[in-house]
């Protein structure tokens, strides 16, 4: 039985009615891409900093590696340290470069003069981190001391609360649109009362009867997954170089962030494009199942 | 009448000892054993709520009896799953007093529906239904809807969808009661010819005229119980008796 003609002529004949549920879809896959995409985003930037040393210690423009060797000695001598590296101030300037090599602009305004040198610390139990910083803090030709933990703790909890409340807002949309399509589903159901009895009576498989309506409703689920994901693609096109200003340090992200054509980009945008029009077909169909499992007997 | 050899039914359609009974204790068929052989035509006649069409509807399983059994082509009605209904209704063809065609779709596609749902192919689908809608004599009417016919033609798409895909039994639930005689005896010839194609033919019917000229196997049926059943040719129906088989009392189950 042509199926798909079925599908076209219950679509063309209540347009508002399929509106209403590729918007419902569409607005859950909008709200529900952004929130995947913010929650991979710092899970990503979450993981960069994890990798981190525990401690880096920035040093004044006029100290060096003088002043650092005395303070590694100072630490390795207090038996709680597990790792220390010296990060020169060309280091730094090389590892500058290698961030900003898309930014000629940016790489022509710094030199190594003005980068600190600075070292990373690593404790053999988080819980002398305090301890150290006592240690670190006063010492000679010490500028700064940033904690990778409070980076990562302050991190977690955005992940946490984005994870969250991105979480609650989907489900109930995705509750919703089971609901909105289920009920689409269930007026069309009782409009072909009389056609789906004439059809069991001539001896209409039960599948031959509801893959029409389980079509349907997946077409809805497509649709609006395939237009929300579509948007959320070109707006992240659109913003790539802003995104890739502000994350570009982490390296996943620099990749995938790189260029509008470089493969790592196209195959994320399909992937995602791809992934979100079967799952928002998925939850299409599942929401006519559940349809015609009640008003279909 | 009833044929049986080492359990092995022989006819088409067997009911052993058939009752139902709708909600409230309503008796709709009452203690029916009767067997219906391959490529037999038979009349179901009685009032109005006799249980012409509880006996039809049990056929297609649309109902289940409430004791008893219904064999059809050696297999038990109660058996069959809902999921697998649909396979005993590809066999068993059915005719409806109001038409039940689909009022949005030309006559060629109400008849094909059946053999799309077959699964056969489109040229197939065509000639099929051509070949129907010549026998029924609608082959110059195939583009139009259901509402530009007349009850006589909408009848006879009925019955060419049918007999579209070729059941075993086609069964006609007052398939000339809303038409006029000349009309009704033209149906009647069709499903003749029908029958003579190898179709066990059951015919629900309070025609009289209709079924004396026949002269077929007459099933009566009376408050539910089939009181005679009169061989071919045998059946004739008297001054009160057609008196009877028109003006039943009216049943909602019927």
């Amino acid at each position: 039985m042509p199926i798909t003609r079925d599908v076209k002529t219950h679509i063309r004949r209540s347009p508002y009615q399929a509106m209403a549920a590729s918007l419902t879809m569409f607005l859950t896959f909008l709200v529900g891409g952004v929130f995947f995409l913010a929650t991979m985003a710092s899970v990503s930037i979450l993981g960069y900093f994890e990798g981190k040393p525990q401690v880096t210690v920035f040093f004044t423009p006029k100290a060096g590696q003088a002043e650092a060797d005395k303070l590694k000695t100072t630490l390795e001598a207090s038996g709680k340290v597990a790792s220390t590296r010296f990060v020169s101030k060309e280091d730094a300037l090389a590892i500058y470069r290698l961030q900003n090599q898309n930014d000629p602009l940016l790489l022509e305004m710094v030199t190594a003069d003005i980068l600190p040198a600075s070292l990373e610390v690593s404790a053999n139990d988080p819980q002398y981190l305090s301890e150290l910083a006592s240690v670190i803090q006063g010492s000679e030709g010490v500028d700064e001391v940033v904690y990778q933990r409070d980076v990562v703790d302050s991190l977690l909890s955005w992940t946490n609360a984005i994870r969250l409340v991105g979480g609650v807002l989907a489900l109930l949309l995705v509750i919703d649109s089971l609901l909105i399509i289920g009920t689409v589903i269930a007026m069309k159901v009782a409009l072909k009362r009389d056609e789906i009895e004439i059809l069991t009576l001539v001896g209409a498989s039960p599948w031959t009867i509801r893959a029409p309506f389980i079509l349907e409703g997946g077409f809805y689920g497509f649709m609006g997954a395939g237009i929300a994901s579509l948007i959320l693609s070109i707006v992240i096109a659109w913003f790539r170089p802003l995104l890739f200003s502000f994350l570009g340090s982490i390296p996943t992200l620099r990749v995938l962030l790189g260029s509008l054509t470089s493969p790592a980009f196209l195959v994320s945008i399909a992937v995602f494009l791809v992934g979100n029009m079967l799952i928002g077909f998925c939850l299409g169909a599942l929401g006519s199942s559940i349809a015609l499992r009640r008003y279909l007997k | 009448m009833i044929r049986q050899l080492g359990g092995l039914l022989l006819g088409m359609i067997y009911f052993n000892n058939v009752s139902k009974y709708y909600p409230g204790k309503v008796p709709g068929l009452i203690d029916v054993t009767v067997e219906i052989p391959d490529g037999e035509f038979v009349f179901l006649i009685g009032p109005s709520g006799s249980g012409k069409t509880t006996f039809l509807r049990l056929l297609i399983r649309d109902l289940i009896p409430s004791t008893g059994t219904i064999t059809v082509d050696k297999g038990e009605l109660r058996k069959i799953t809902s999921a697998n209904l649909y396979l005993l209704r590809r066999k068993v063809g059915i005719v409806f007093q109001d038409f039940k065609l689909l009022l949005d779709r030309t006559v060629f596609e109400n008849i094909a529906i059946v053999l799309e749902i077959l699964g056969k192919h489109p040229k197939d689908i065509e000639q099929g239904v051509m070949n129907v809608l010549t026998l029924v004599g609608l082959s110059d009417k195939r583009n139009l809807f259901p509402l530009q016919l007349s009850a006589g033609e909408m009848q006879r798409a009925s019955i060419a969808r049918a007999i579209v895909g070729g059941p075993k039994i086609l069964l006609a639930d007052e398939p000339t009661g809303n038409l006029d005689p000349d009309t009704a005896w033209g149906i009647m010839e069709i499903l003749q010819e029908i029958h003579g194609l190898g179709t066990t033919v059951i015919v629900a019917s309070h025609n009289a005229d209709i079924v004396n000229r026949m002269k077929k196997r007459t099933l009566t049926i009376q408050h539910g119980k089939i009181v005679r059943d009169e061989a071919r040719g045998h059946y004739h129906l008297d001054k009160h008796e057609k008196k009877t088989v028109k003006g039943g009392k009216h049943d909602a189950h019927n």
